[in-house]
């Protein structure tokens, strides 16, 4: 019996159209636009002035604030402006514009894709670089790396969480890369294991990915303390919380943090960007994005440079399609759509996805038929349609109480709503309204 | 770029499962039950069906459009399925304007009066069904023979049910294994060789359609299940106390409308609770309720009220029976 968690979750469609496509270097763009705010916490100060020439890997802004990291030009050339672009969110933030020249690289930067096993540094050593390269979570969270292995004083970490679940339909990102960087994933879990002081890795794979699981198992059989588990299929599966209980049977405690029960976590993404940070020197300049959906022509793993316009990774994909009706940023369950495509690529952009016209738009609103079916399948143990009505009411004391915000905004409710009710986004609105009540209530 | 994209919140897709096609399911479900039904009361049971269901679908399209002048939702089935369900719980002779007016009632006060579909705290058909049964006692407990009256409509023979023999006899000081030899023998019984409402006689055709509820996800097992299981373990307590009083916990579950209201009544999306623990309770206290009204009551038959009581504590059980939540307490596996 293969293992999972235990509450809740659903099955869409899998939708894996990019799956076993090779991963394909998207040619460095004219431009970019770098954001600023490219992780959780407050934008990096950027540190170039418009006119300077910079390298591709140096250092452009420096992340000061607790969930920062630093940022660096993923080109080389002139940074013609610091100015605003709208974001994946639709918001407008500052970001350096750089007018690419040639690709001539940072000073230091091993650009060699020789797999480098020899573990030279320590722990501090480790981190000090992970820190430098501006590393976050390439899940879509984008919590600083750095962050999460600086264990906070009075917990222990016990293990490691390696997240190869890619549990988000059409996204095929995280499986290309295990299959084809599988050799230095494990050497990236080897200096996490490091820096944290633990001596178990436990990687989990969805068992819709058998070649990954098998190329990992191999792998990890060479190695001691690094073990694959395959996980049933079932979304969301991803989600930090879920993984860790599929996998180690812990539930991270409602408000807590996965170290309250001594795990932390990673995707495979980040883990290989820890592998380029230490074993090369590489900061975070690049990432793979699957471009995919039904009307796309050639889905695909491309891996693209920070800033990167995303219609530049359209068009690579065999550009838009005629039917298109929306854009997401992300897979179609957790994925932001976009209004327009002249968006830059970040460090947590997993996937674009382009939904047809018909499949862009929302069925009508229908009564609640009291189901149930959105509470059976909440992997919170929540009552969506509870919270939904007391958002439309306003009701926000009865919202905190009805732990509102222990929700993952998985969108398992919404999506399994026969009536399709707008569960989620009542929810996120009450989560939103209680979060500012929280914070002024600290203050 | 001049094209247009839709811009809304995640997820952005959908499962393909809708109001419509739950009450299709349910309508299919009831396939079963309803050739049987066919088979043993004919005539009869075809022209209660048809005028419930029309008259179901009618009440609710009347009310929408001309009463609280909404939009009409009489294609997302719910009337359909009242109608049908009203129909099952009603004998195959009964007089055709007590069914226009039960299905009236069930739609128009069990329902409409609440709001409409999602908003009723009450079962509507078991509405319309017990109201029928306070207002027309007689008609409403006069029931064909099976299988040889079925070419007969108004005029069909009647008989009792088991359960209305079992009453009788309990309530003349007879012994028990003589009444029994009345009553048809269970596998008969399993079958739907008995007298009764239209749709509650054949426990393996609901039990049928429970498989393809079961399988299509429109239902989970809970509900009926406990239901039963809380019927049968009662009545068989109370077998082993006394035999010579009481009937075997199978004759009960195989009886009167039980298996109809444990797997179609009990279970109403709209009137049953939210959380599996919520959805037990409430299953063990319509099976407590109907073993009481059918061994200590003076109706021979108790799962219409057991529904209707348990409908009102669902409120209640929502409040207070809340899902485990996720992280509730620290767990090291």
């Amino acid at each position: 019996m293969l293992r999972t968690f235990h509450k809740g979750g659903i099955h869409p469609p899998e939708s894996k159209l990019s799956a076993h496509k090779p991963i394909q270097v998207l040619p460095v763009p004219g431009t970019v636009a770098i954001l600023l705010s490219q992780h959780m916490g407050a934008p990096a100060k950027v540190i170039v002035n418009k006119g300077d020439e910079v390298k591709t890997g140096q250092i452009i802004a420096r992340g000061e604030g607790f969930l920062s990291g630093n940022i660096h030009s993923s080109v080389s050339g002139k940074v013609s402006r610091i100015e605003e672009v709208q974001d994946v969110s639709g918001y407008r933030r500052q970001a350096v514009f750089i007018d690419v020249a040639g690709d001539e690289w940072e000073d230091g930067i091993n650009l060699d894709t020789n797999l480098d096993k020899e573990i030279r540094y320590d722990g501090p050593e480790i981190l000090k670089r992970i820190t430098e390269a501006g590393i976050v979570g390439m899940g879509g969270a984008t919590f600083p790396t750095h962050v999460k292995l600086t264990v906070p004083r009075g917990k222990k970490a016990e293990c490691l969480v390696i997240n190869g679940v890619e549990c988000e339909p059409y996204l095929t990102s995280d499986h290309a890369l295990m299959l084809e960087k599988g050799e230095e994933i494990m050497v990236g879990i080897q200096l996490l294991k490091k820096a944290l002081q633990v001596n178990k890795a436990y990687i989990g794979i969805e068992n819709n990915k058998p070649d990954a699981i098998e190329k990992m198992r191999d792998l990890a059989s060479a190695l001691d303390g690094i073990e694959v588990f395959a996980l049933q299929v079932k979304y969301p599966q991803g989600g930090e919380k879920q993984l860790i209980k599929a996998i180690t049977g812990r539930e991270v405690p409602s408000g807590g943090l996965p170290v309250d029960v001594g795990v932390v976590a990673f995707n495979v993404g980040t883990v290989f960007a820890v592998y380029e940070a230490v074993q090369k020197n590489k900061p975070l300049i690049d990432r793979i994005v699957t471009v995919t959906g039904k009307a796309v022509k050639n889905p695909s793993n491309f891996i693209a440079r920070i800033g990167t316009s995303i219609s530049d990774l359209i068009e690579a994909a065999g550009g838009m399609p005629e039917n298109a009706g929306k854009v997401i940023s992300g897979g179609p369950m957790m994925g932001k759509a976009l209004s327009g495509t002249n968006i830059p690529v970040v460090k947590g952009t997993s996937g674009i996805l382009i939904l047809a016209e018909e499949e862009s738009t929302r069925l009508k609103t229908q009564p609640c038929i009291r189901c149930a079916k959105c509470v059976t399948v909440c992997p919170m143990g929540l009552e969506p349609y509870l919270l939904m009505t007391l958002s439309e009411r306003s009701l926000f004391d009865r919202l905190e109480t009805e732990h509102v915000m222990d929700c993952i905004e998985c969108g398992s409710c919404s999506y399994t709503c026969p009536a399709s009710r707008p569960l989620l986004d009542f929810i996120r609105l009450g989560k939103s309204n209680v979060g500012k009540i929280i914070r002024t209530r600290k203050k | 770029m001049s094209r247009l994209l839709t811009v809304s919140p995640s997820p952005h897709i959908a499962s393909d499962q809708s109001v419509e096609k739950l009450m299709q399911g349910v309508v299919i479900s009831l396939i079963p039950a309803f050739l049987v039904t066919l088979y043993v009361f004919g005539l009869g049971a075809l022209i209660i069906t048809t005028i419930s269901v029309i008259t179901c679908v009618l009440a609710e399209l009347t009310i929408q459009k001309y009463m609280m002048k909404t939009e009409v939702r009489i294609h997302d089935g719910s009337a359909i399925v009242t109608g049908l369900l009203l129909a099952f719980n009603l004998p195959s002779n009964l007089p055709w304007w007590m069914v226009v007016l039960g299905a009236v009632f069930a739609i128009g006060i069990g329902k409409m009066t609440y709001g409409g579909l999602g908003n009723n705290p009450f079962n509507p058909a078991l509405v319309g069904r017990v109201f029928l049964l306070i207002s027309f006692p007689v008609q409403m407990t006069s029931w064909p023979l099976p299988v040889e009256s079925r070419m007969q409509y108004l005029d069909a023979a009647t008989g009792a049910t088991p359960l209305g023999i079992l009453k009788e006899a309990v309530r003349n000081g007879e012994s028990l294994p003589d009444v029994m030899n009345q009553i048809p023998d269970h596998m008969q019984l399993f079958l739907g060789q008995m007298g009764g409402s239209l749709g509650e006689i054949s426990a393996l055709a609901l039990v049928l359609g429970f498989f393809w509820l079961l399988y299509k996800r429109i239902l989970t097992w809970h509900i009926p299940v406990f239901t039963v299981a809380t019927v049968f373990v009662f009545t068989g307590i109370l077998w082993l106390a006394n035999p010579d009083k009481n009937a075997t916990p199978l004759f009960h579950i195989l009886t009167g409308g039980l298996m109809l209201g444990a797997i179609y009544m009990a279970t109403d999306l709209v009137t049953s609770p939210m959380t599996k623990t919520g959805m037990i309770i409430y299953a063990a206290g319509i099976g407590i309720i109907t073993v009481v009204i059918r061994v200590f009551g003076a109706y021979p038959e108790g799962v219409s009220f057991a529904i209707l009581i348990m409908n009102a504590f669902v409120p209640l059980i929502n409040k207070y029976i809340k899902p485990k939540r996720f992280g509730e307490e620290v767990k090291h596996g």
